[in-house]
């Protein structure tokens, strides 16, 4: 990993500029992102109107009332200036309780059934590592998270299901998510948890917010309804 | 793109009754297929996850609010292509803007773009699209109910915002409230007609526009576009020429207004108020964000032309736009 960057600034839009700064996938360039993120938040002050941090990229939404597109640049450039990556500490840490059992996720048999393994083995793969959240996006609260180890990978269902209740938690390829209320869905869910990923009567209304670590930790059956938990099979239609 | 001027507008400006506290109100009597409390947008959260919303046609709710004094932003109903009926309870006075869905007053047609006095017991109905899909109702002040992240707007596939507060649109029996009084009592300039059967979009270019292919990008600005019936607050899809892009699927990335995505299908679709804010396809560009309010008045059908702009032209016609209203 380089210890400088070479940021490309692209025009998205009227009022809008891509910050990309890097072209694959990895829990390393997490540090940097978060890093750029409080940058430019700093820099463009109360002219930021939306930021927008992904795996590789930063969408600057800016207000055109107070900025040119050059101007804009310009702030960017200058924000993005010496940048040095945030430290590990930078995301907030979370451990999240989750029941896997194959009447809330269905994938969880079919996955260990494909690497010739039992389920357990299945749910200590999943729990076995720190997850980055990459990017929160398909709905409010839904952090895309990664990456689970290489065999646990799993492509997209063919068919999306309609309806995948709040607090599955699910992986597709080798991410891993959570979905934060009811919704239709094309991931492998192995499991549910009873945490409220986003809350509106909460200080802090999403749980997640890009570059957190997330840990999954697995929970029996009673605990998970002592949580609260709603343990309604996953309807398969 | 034809300029307002607002030179010609009266201006009057209404006493204020000081003693006239009690909010006026209206009741749904009856609904049409979707209408939506909307204002802006949510803003400063789509890095959790939560889309802008807001007013489709963000121009027309700025003029039905305008007539009435509002700031531009304030919160209004999003009616569309009609079939909403409502009652005064108290007489107030509103005004609307944007689509002319055939508004009457007691059965007593109205103009599209105005202001006016429904008075206690009257029915304001709107019955179908005549020209235009969306028009905007304004009530003193804005409407009257509990802000979500700083807004009003309506996102069902978020279960956010509205009147009550989960994404739900307007139901028979819901009673909108003015959040104010009737600052002034305006009429309405003149101002550039719905598109009916062509519309031109301004669209600014966009970086990855050096992956398309020659032939796709020229094709893209010279041929006709149909808008799609499969159109929505989320998005509006295009048929026309397949167009070619070199990159394939990319790594998701924060989506603008206006994004004008094409997946492999080569069929351009137009990312507006309640899209996604990440996704993975490359992008043209995005349209103006005046250009987006105009998308959102175009039934499917009609023909649409992509007109390429720069980011200061795009800017400098917002500016104008806003200016407007000041």
């Amino acid at each position: 990993m380089s210890q400088s960057l070479s940021p490309r600034l692209e025009t998205v839009g009227m009022d809008a500029l891509m910050v990309r700064l890097f072209d694959a996938i990895d829990e390393a360039h997490m540090p940097w992102i978060l890093a750029a993120d409080s940058a430019l938040r700093e820099r463009l002050g109360e002219a930021l109107i939306d930021l927008v941090p992904s795996y590789t990229t930063l969408l600057v939404h800016y207000d055109v009332a107070l900025l040119s597109q050059i101007e804009a640049r310009k702030l960017i450039q200058d924000a993005l200036q010496g940048l040095k990556p945030a430290s590990n500490e930078a995301g907030r840490e979370h451990r999240i309780p989750v029941w896997y059992d194959d009447s809330v996720g269905p994938e969880l048999s079919r996955i260990a059934e494909r690497l010739g393994v039992d389920t357990d083995d299945v749910v200590r793969r999943h729990t076995g590592r720190d997850y980055c959240a990459f990017a929160l996006g398909f709905a409010p609260g839904y952090a895309f998270m990664g990456l689970v180890e290489e065999a646990l990978g799993t492509p997209r269902l063919k068919t999306p299901r309609q309806r995948v209740p709040a607090g599955s938690v699910g992986i597709a390829e080798r991410q891993t998510a959570i979905y934060p209320m009811r919704s239709p869905g094309g991931w492998n869910i192995l499991g549910r948890t009873a945490i409220k990923l986003f809350d509106r009567e909460r200080d802090e209304i999403s749980l997640f917010r890009p570059g957190d670590r997330v840990r999954f930790e697995p929970i029996s059956r009673e605990a998970f309804i002592e949580q609260g938990g709603d343990t309604t099979p996953l309807e398969e239609r | 793109m034809a300029t307002r001027t607002s030179t010609q507008n009266v201006t009057t400006t209404v006493a204020q009754n000081a003693g006239q506290t009690r909010p006026t109100s209206l009741v749904v009597e009856r609904t049409g297929p979707l209408a939506l409390v909307e204002d802006a947008g949510r803003f400063g959260c789509r890095h959790l996850g939560v889309t802008q919303g807001g007013a489709l046609d963000w121009i027309s709710l700025g003029w039905a609010n305008w007539l009435l004094g509002n700031a531009p932003d304030a919160a209004g109903i999003e009616i569309a292509i009609g079939g909403l009926a409502l009652k005064a309870e108290q007489t107030i006075r509103l005004a609307i803007a944007g689509a002319d869905l055939g508004a009457t007053r007691d059965g007593e047609p109205l103009d599209a773009n105005v202001s006016f006095t429904l008075e206690q017991g009257q029915v304001l109905a709107f019955d179908q699209p005549r020209a235009g899909l969306r028009a905007y109702l304004a009530l003193p002040g804005g409407i009257d109910a509990e802000p979500f992240m700083g807004s009003l707007s309506t996102v069902a596939r978020e279960q956010l915002g509205g009147l009550d507060g989960r994404g739900g649109g307007l139901q028979i029996g819901d009673r909108l409230s003015a959040a104010g009084h009737a600052a002034e009592i305006r009429d309405m300039p003149s101002v550039p007609p719905m598109p009916r059967d062509e519309a031109v979009l301004e669209l600014v270019t966009g970086a990855q526009i050096a992956h398309f292919e020659g032939a796709s990008l020229f094709a893209a600005f010279n041929q006709a576009w149909q808008v799609d019936s499969r159109a929505d607050r989320m998005g509006v899809r295009l048929t026309g020429p397949e167009l070619r892009c070199q990159l394939g699927g990319m790594i998701s990335e924060g989506i603008p207004l206006g994004a004008v995505q094409v997946p492999p299908d080569g069929q351009p679709i137009i990312l507006l108020n309640d899209r996604q804010t990440i996704g993975g396809y490359p992008r043209l560009g995005a349209l103006s964000p005046i250009a987006c309010a105009q998308l959102g008045q175009c039934a499917p059908g009609t023909t649409i032309r992509l007109s390429p702009v720069t980011p200061h032209q795009a800017r400098t016609r917002y500016l104008r736009q806003l200016a407007l209203w000041r």
